[in-house]
């Protein structure tokens, strides 16, 4: 028992400057990358930077109980990720919380009330059929009017227009949809019959022919079912502006607060392009399941599998019959989500059975992102907010600084009962907190890019908190150390002998804490979490800190005359602890120190 | 602050000494009383749970010249029913307004503004649903079991059974006084109070660790010995870490009086004077209960074994013995005072027990 004790020790004792460049190094190294990564301070959260935080509570629809999933959630994430980032904010995020809640910080500067408008409400996925089209280009490619004329007419068709099939034709499309691939890369076939209206689209590739033409009115514009209330819809679609995010926010709020069996107009910012769409053909819930899948068999690349249910599937072949005789556009049909369509492939044929594939120039990102599209429609969630907090950036910047003084303050007079306690040996307290506090400064600022990590005001409090708890690691070893002094022991074999008792203490009360903090963080939702989070790291840190640091320092500084000798400030000074005289004697003879003795503790 | 270190050495050495266990039977006392102080203000008052529990909205305004008095009018008009107005230390107001849904808060806003002549988006708000609160607390319970599940595992594993149990007794003592004084004072119930709350767990059990680590350490052999009883090794132990226990309850304190002196004093309140309220009273019944609590009901669980049963007797047998020769050789009395046993128990303590464990060296000419 003993031996390996003293093995352990001395091998610690032996190289304590190894450990001190180590945690230089690493802190250093940690420094470097913040500044390398220019986020040389940790991200504030909405309580400190102002803002508005929504949080929302996901309800089962009635009739489609456990619903609340990670795969819906994280669905229900993007979607509400792409509406609030259509408001042109460029730094919200959105995130789950616990099993069922959905958190949206949206910085300051954001209207709160669109913010919350947009948020609130549940996304719809419908299946319309196109009146007709128009391109759009957003204005990343030119200005908005000007639209760099992508041909008129049947372009809309081209670029836009994927195409549906189903499964079954899958193979056989496979030899259809050999034009394809020369027509761009947005193109999707709708498989099966999707080769007529393909091949139509790739005929007319030709990017730029039209020119000019900028509202290039009415593409397709053939029309044939150019009925009264057509007249009014192609005007909107004219109107339509989807050449900006704010634009596209705007015209999906308004395509979204349609009725089902209105026509709208809406873009397809994907495509490039805005189409008349007519009522609702298939509602989203009807879809049962959406994959991407990579087609090996027919060799078409990644497509997107969607399988309807009974009602959908006989809805979805009617529809598919009907839209399948006309002329293009016509024969597509819109994937409208949340009053945007996500895609519009055309197709030929009836689709019967159920299940469909949409085939053509997809790459794995981009048919993930559709079928998580479609999967949102059978996602039987809706939101139901919780709490919403607004802060302006005068408060939040108050609260800061109150943060920032408080915890200043509880250093202050950490240290000052240190220095006045501990005295010398404080200097290494001190210089233990200072580099735990440069850490988790750093570390803080690391995390907030790398996990989304937010400082707010509960993980400012988590902070401040460990300072006690990092402060005690360092008073259980200098009790310790004491102890052995008072034994009789000089100073270098006390610190060494110390250390491994101080050592199971430290980490089986801080393992008890940092226990707390996990729990915490798994368990709860909201501002405890912050807190949580905080406090597991400073308590990780505090660890670190005290064997890599704090042990290391004492063990040189354990060598220096003034603390061996035991100076009068180097609080180590034997006489004024009490020690013993170096001898082992059994009956302890009256204390040096016999003044008066006030026994005003307990 | 010499003094408080020779003090703290004197404590080291047993001069001062007190004897927790002999008088724990006082301790329980107390702490039942409290508990059932604690327990009865729970019942008869309850928690005054704050909005984020029942749901409305609280508004806090920037400076602002409106009087309370006014701010309250506008409040119950713009509201319909009672509202409640604090002036902060910034010179703004905190409108709080309950049973609210989100909904109609945005109303209560806009009028507010109107009427105190603010800019609507210059106005924070806080808007919560009732359900929210209801998750929160569902979650820190769940939270809360787990935890003493996990702890009771861990300290059972590391330490033993008794302790464990000590240590959880410990826990429940110190949560049930802190929410009972927050029956009995009234301080509103708010997320940041069970973050507090939740936080105190760790503390709590951080202390009673560090007290039942050195209790396991003195009584690794202890019935290879037959000078000292269970009891009187565990009062040795709560003293040898009594210099601890009130340096680490201080500074862990320091920080937190720092954190209820700016939040309640600069912001009013807030998150950051909730947390800290509930931390500064948890804290303190955390130092409190590792000493006088959880370390005498481990004593007394031991107390119970067979084995240390036997010690027990070994141990007074001998002193009896000892106390009859010493009496017998007409040596000057001085045993029967009440604090008899204290220096037998701490006197010596330094030298055989520790350094016979640490070093392997053989408490040697010790019987």
């Amino acid at each position: 028992m003993a031996a390996p004790k003293k093995g352990r020790s001395a091998s610690a004792h032996s190289k304590p400057w190894r450990s001190l460049a180590l945690i230089l190094i690493a802190i250093a190294a940690l420094t470097g990358g913040m500044f390398a990564t220019g986020d040389t301070t940790p991200r504030l959260g909405i309580d400190l930077a102002g803002g508005t935080s929504i949080t929302l509570k996901a309800v089962n629809e009635p009739g489609k109980p456990n619903a609340i999933n990670k795969a819906n959630m994280n669905t229900a994430v993007g979607i509400i990720e792409r509406r609030v980032n259509g408001l042109g904010v460029s730094e919200a995020e959105v995130q789950t919380q616990g099993n069922e809640n959905i958190v949206v910080n949206i910085p300051r500067g954001t209207n709160e009330k669109q913010a919350r408008d947009q948020v609130g409400t549940t996304a719809k996925l419908f299946f319309r059929p196109v009146i007709s089209g128009q391109p759009a280009p957003a204005q990343t490619s030119a200005s908005p009017s000007s639209s760099p004329s992508t041909s008129s007419g049947t372009d809309s068709g081209k670029s836009a227009a994927p195409s549906v099939s189903t499964t079954s034709s899958a193979s056989p499309s496979s030899g259809s949809a050999s034009p394809s691939p020369s027509e761009t890369k947005q193109g999707r076939p709708l498989s099966g019959g999707l080769l007529a209206a393909d091949d139509k689209a790739s005929s007319s590739p030709s990017p730029s022919t039209g020119g000019s033409s900028s509202p290039s009115p009415s593409t397709t514009a053939p029309a044939p079912s150019g009925t009264d209330a057509s007249a009014g819809l192609e005007a909107q679609l004219a109107a339509l502006d989807c050449s900006t995010p704010e634009a596209r926010a705007a015209a999906s709020e308004k395509a979204r607060a349609a009725k089902e069996t209105d026509s709208i107009v809406a873009c397809d910012p994907r495509a490039q392009q805005k189409y008349a769409l007519g009522p609702v053909a298939v509602k989203g819930e009807r879809i049962k399941s959406a994959d991407a899948v990579f087609d090996t068999q027919a060799a078409q690349g990644w497509i997107v599998q969607m399988d309807f249910d009974g009602t959908g599937a006989k809805q979805f072949a009617s529809v598919t019959g009907e839209l399948a005789a006309k002329a293009p556009p016509q024969n597509q049909f819109a994937i409208v989500l949340d009053g945007e369509i996500a895609s519009a492939p055309s197709l030929s044929g009836a689709i019967t059975g159920g299940s469909a594939q949409i085939t053509g120039g997809f790459t794995e990102q981009t048919a993930r992102d559709l079928a998580n599209m479609l999967s949102y429609g059978a996602l039987p969630l809706s939101f139901q907010e919780q709490s919403v907090t607004t802060v302006t950036a005068a408060l939040g910047g108050e609260q800061l600084h109150a943060g920032l003084i408080a915890g200043a303050i509880g250093l202050a007079l950490v240290i000052i009962y240190l220095v006045t306690y501990y005295r010398g040996l404080s200097f290494i307290a001190i210089f233990s907190l200072l580099v735990s506090a440069i850490l988790t400064y750093v570390i803080m600022s690391l995390l907030g890019p790398a996990i989304g990590f937010a400082l707010n005001l509960p993980a400012v409090c988590g902070a401040i908190v460990a300072i006690g708890i990092t402060a005690d690691s360092f008073i259980v070893y200098f009790e310790r150390i004491r102890d052995e002094i008072r034994e009789g022991r000089t100073l270098r074999p006390a610190v060494e002998r110390a250390w491994p008792r101080a050592r199971r203490t430290i980490l089986v009360s801080d393992f008890v804490s940092f226990l707390a903090a996990a729990v915490l963080f798994i368990v709860t939702v909201g501002k405890v979490q912050g807190f949580a989070f905080t406090l597991g790291l400073t308590t990780v840190l505090d660890v670190v800190v005290v064997f890599f640091f704090t042990k290391p320092l004492m063990t040189i500084l354990a060598r220096r005359k003034f603390f061996a000798d035991g100076h009068k400030w180097s609080g180590l000074d034997p006489k004024s602890l009490g020690a013993k005289p170096p001898l082992r004697r059994t009956r302890r003879p009256a204390g040096p120190v016999a003044g008066p003795a006030e026994t005003k503790e307990a | 602050m010499s003094k408080l270190g020779s003090i703290g050495a004197r404590l080291h050495r047993g001069e001062i000494s007190y004897d927790f266990i002999g008088h724990r039977k006082i301790w329980y006392g107390v702490s039942i009383l409290i508990t059932i102080t604690a327990i009865l203000g729970l019942a008869v008052r309850g928690l005054n749970m704050g909005i984020d529990f029942e749901g409305g909205a609280v508004f806090v305004t920037p400076k602002t010249s409106a009087s309370v008095a006014q701010a309250e009018g506008y409040a119950r008009d713009a509201a319909g029913h009672e509202v409640v107005v604090q002036k902060l230390g910034t010179g703004g107001l905190r409108i709080q307004i309950a049973g609210m849904d989100t909904a109609q808060s945005d109303e209560v806003k806009r009028e507010l503004a109107q009427d105190l002549k603010l800019d609507p988006e210059k106005i924070n708000a806080d808007l919560v649903g009732p359900s929210w609160g209801e998750q929160i607390a569902k979650k820190a319970w769940q939270g809360l079991a787990i935890f003493m599940i996990l702890v009771v595992i861990y300290l059972a594993i590391a330490f033993e059974w008794r302790m464990a149990v000590a240590a959880l007794v410990a826990l429940i003592h110190d949560i049930t006084i802190t929410a009972g004084i927050y029956a009995l004072v009234g301080f509103e119930v708010t997320p940041g109070t069970v973050i507090g709350l939740l936080t105190i767990l760790g503390y709590s059990l951080y202390d009673t660790v560090v007290v039942f680590d050195s209790l396991k350490e003195q009584t690794k052999d202890i019935t290879k010995q037959t000078r000292f009883t269970y009891s009187e090794i565990a009062n040795r132990s709560i003293n040898g870490t009594l210099v601890r226990s009130i340096n680490t309850t201080v500074v862990a304190l320091l920080p937190v009086a720092g954190l209820l002196f700016i939040g309640g004093g600069f912001l009013g309140a807030g998150t950051l004077n909730d947390i800290s309220l509930s931390l500064f009273v948890g804290l303190a019944a955390g130092a409190y209960s590792s000493i006088f609590i959880a370390t005498p009901l481990v004593a007394d669980l031991k107390e119970r074994e067979p084995q240390l049963k036997a010690l027990r007797k070994r141990v007074l047998a001998k002193r009896a013995q000892a106390a009859a020769a010493e009496e017998t050789a007409g040596a000057r009395g001085g045993a029967g005072e009440p604090e008899g046993a204290t220096p037998a128990v701490v006197g010596p303590r330094n030298q055989p027990t520790s350094r016979g464990r640490g070093r392997g060296r053989p408490s040697g000419k010790r019987p």
